[in-house]
C-alpha cells in the first residue's frame, strides 16, 4: 500500500476509539493523530489505556467503535491479507521485552523480517548488520539474547523493528526494563535512526523523561487522551 | 549554593582573574543563573580575607589592569573539606507548584486543569533539556547540568500525577458520599 503525499491528510489517525475486555473498558473515545517523521508519546498512568490504543493504532486489535486510518485509509476497509501485509512491511513493533527468538543470535533475529520477505540470506545478513551498527550493537552479532545486557537486547529489537524500513515505528515501553543510562542509550539511538530514516514513532510510555525523547504528547486518562492547557 | 566553594573550586585548576572565573563558571553550569561581575568580585576579596585565596598579581595585555588570583593551602584544605560534607536532604519543600495546588483546593478552584497545564509546561522545558543533553558533541558540563534539571522536573511531575491521581478518587469519595 502506498500512501499518497498530502500533507493535510495525518499518516495515521485514530478516531473516537472504544474498546472493551469484558465489563472493563480500555478505550472510551480516544483520539489521536501522527503525522510522517513525527515522534509522540503516549503516556499516561497504568491502565489509562495506552497499550491498548497503541494496538488499535497498529491494527493488532480492532477497536468496538471508532476508526484507525493510515494514510487516509480506513484499517477496517482493508482485506485482512492487505492489513497483514502492512503490518510486515510498513509497521514496526517494540514491546518492552525486545521479544527476540532466544535461539537466534542477535544478527539472524534481525535478518528474520527480510528472510521472510524473500530476500537472500547474504543480503539480508549484509543489510541485518547494518542497522546493528546504527544501533550501536554490531559487535553483538553473534550473541543470542540470552547473552546481552538488557540494553543490547532492546537496541537490537529497535534495529529488528526498523531493518524492513517501515513507515512508523509502534514502541510499547521499549525502556521499561532498563536503567537509566541503558534507557539513555536506546533512546537516543532509536530517535536518531528515526529522524535519519524519516520514521514516525509511537512511544508508548510512563516516563516522563523517556517521553521527552519525543516531539510531542499525548497524555492518556481513564482511556481517552486527554486535552492539555487550563479550563476556560 | 556556595559560591566562594565554586570559586575556590575554579581556583585549583591554577590562578585566574575574575573575569576568567565568571566566564568559566557559566560555562560548567550552563543551566544556573550567570555570576555577576559584582558577585564575583566581592566574593573573590572575602576569600582573601579569609586568608583562602591571595593576590598573585597583575595583568594589564594593553587593557585595564586585572588582578590575578590564587587559592592558598588553607583554601585547598576548606575546599577538599567541602566537597567531602554531605548536603543535608531537605526534609521540607516549599515550592510554587506545590503552593498553587495547596491554595487552588482550599479556594475551590481548578487545581487539576493548572496541573495538566504546569505538566504541558514541564514537558516542554524536559524536551530543550534532552535535546541539549543527546546533541551531537555536547560536552560533560552540558550533559551533567542537563541531567541535574531533568530528574528535578521528573520528581515535580511525579508528584504532580500522584496528586492528580489523589484528587480523583477524593473527587469521587465526595461525589459518592
Amino acid at each position: 500500500m502506498t500512501i499518497k503525499g498530502d500533507p493535510t491528510v495525518p499518516l495515521l489517525e485514530g478516531l473516537g476509539l472504544v474498546k472493551a475486555y469484558g465489563p472493563t473498558k480500555a478505550l472510551r473515545g480516544a483520539s489521536v493523530r501522527l503525522d510522517a517523521g513525527e515522534i509522540l508519546a503516549v503516556t499516561g498512568t497504568s491502565g489509562s489505556g495506552k497499550s491498548t490504543l497503541l494496538h488499535c493504532l497498529a491494527g493488532i486489535v480492532a477497536p468496538d467503535a471508532g476508526s484507525v486510518s493510515y494514510g487516509g485509509e480506513r484499517l477496517d476497509h482493508l482485506s485482512e491479507k492487505r492489513l497483514s501485509e502492512l503490518r510486515r512491511t510498513e509497521f514496526g513493533v517494540v514491546f518492552q521485552f525486545g521479544q527476540l527468538i532466544p535461539e537466534l543470535t542477535a544478527i539472524d533475529n534481525v535478518a528474520l523480517p527480510l528472510l521472510l520477505a524473500g530476500l537472500p540470506r547474504t543480503d539480508a545478513h549484509a543489510r541485518a548488520g547494518e542497522w546493528l551498527e546504527r544501533f550501536g550493537v554490531r559487535g553483538q552479532a553473534g550473541l543470542r539474547p540470552g547473552e546481552m545486557s538488557g540494553g543490547q537486547a532492546q537496541r537490537t529489537a529497535l534495529a529488528r523493528a526498523l531493518v524492513t524500513g517501515p513507515r512508523i515505528v509502534f514502541a510499547d515501553e521499549p525502556t521499561g526494563a532498563l536503567d537509566s543510562l541503558a534507557s539513555e542509550q536506546v533512546m537516543t539511538a532509536l530517535v536518531r535512526t528515526a529522524r535519519e530514516s524519516g520514521t514516525a514513532v509511537l512511544l508508548i510510555t510512563h516516563d516522563a523523561q523517556v517521553a521527552a525523547y519525543a516531539d510531542g504528547e499525548a497524555r492518556m486518562a481513564d482511556g481517552a487522551v486527554v486535552p492539555v492547557g487550563v479550563t476556560a | 549554593m556556595s559560591i566562594r566553594h565554586i570559586l575556590l573550586g575554579l581556583l585549583a585548576g591554577g590562578p585566574s582573574h575574575g573575569y576568567d572565573l565568571k566566564r568559566r563558571h557559566d560555562d560548567r553550569f550552563p543551566e544556573a543563573r550567570p555570576l555577576a561581575y559584582g558577585q564575583v568580585y566581592t566574593t573573590l576579596q572575602r576569600l582573601v580575607r579569609d586568608g583562602l585565596a591571595e593576590v598573585e598579581g597583575t595583568d594589564s595585555d594593553g587593557g585595564p589592569e586585572r588582578t590575578r588570583y590564587r587559592s592558598t593551602e588553607a583554601g585547598t584544605r576548606e575546599l577538599a573539606e567541602w566537597a567531602g560534607q554531605i548536603a543535608p536532604p531537605a526534609p521540607f519543600v516549599t515550592n510554587e507548584i506545590f503552593a498553587k495546588v495547596v491554595v487552588s483546593i482550599l479556594s475551590g478552584g481548578d487545581p487539576d486543569a493548572y496541573l495538566r497545564a504546569q505538566r504541558a509546561a514541564h514537558m516542554t522545558r524536559m524536551r530543550e533539556l534532552t535535546a541539549v543533553k543527546t546533541a551531537k558533541g555536547a560536552d560533560l558540563a552540558s550533559v551533567l547540568s542537563a541531567d541535574y534539571a531533568l530528574n528535578h522536573l521528573d520528581a515535580d511531575l511525579r508528584w504532580m500525577t500522584t496528586t492528580a491521581a489523589r484528587l480523583t478518587t477524593l473527587t469521587a469519595e465526595v461525589d459518592s458520599a
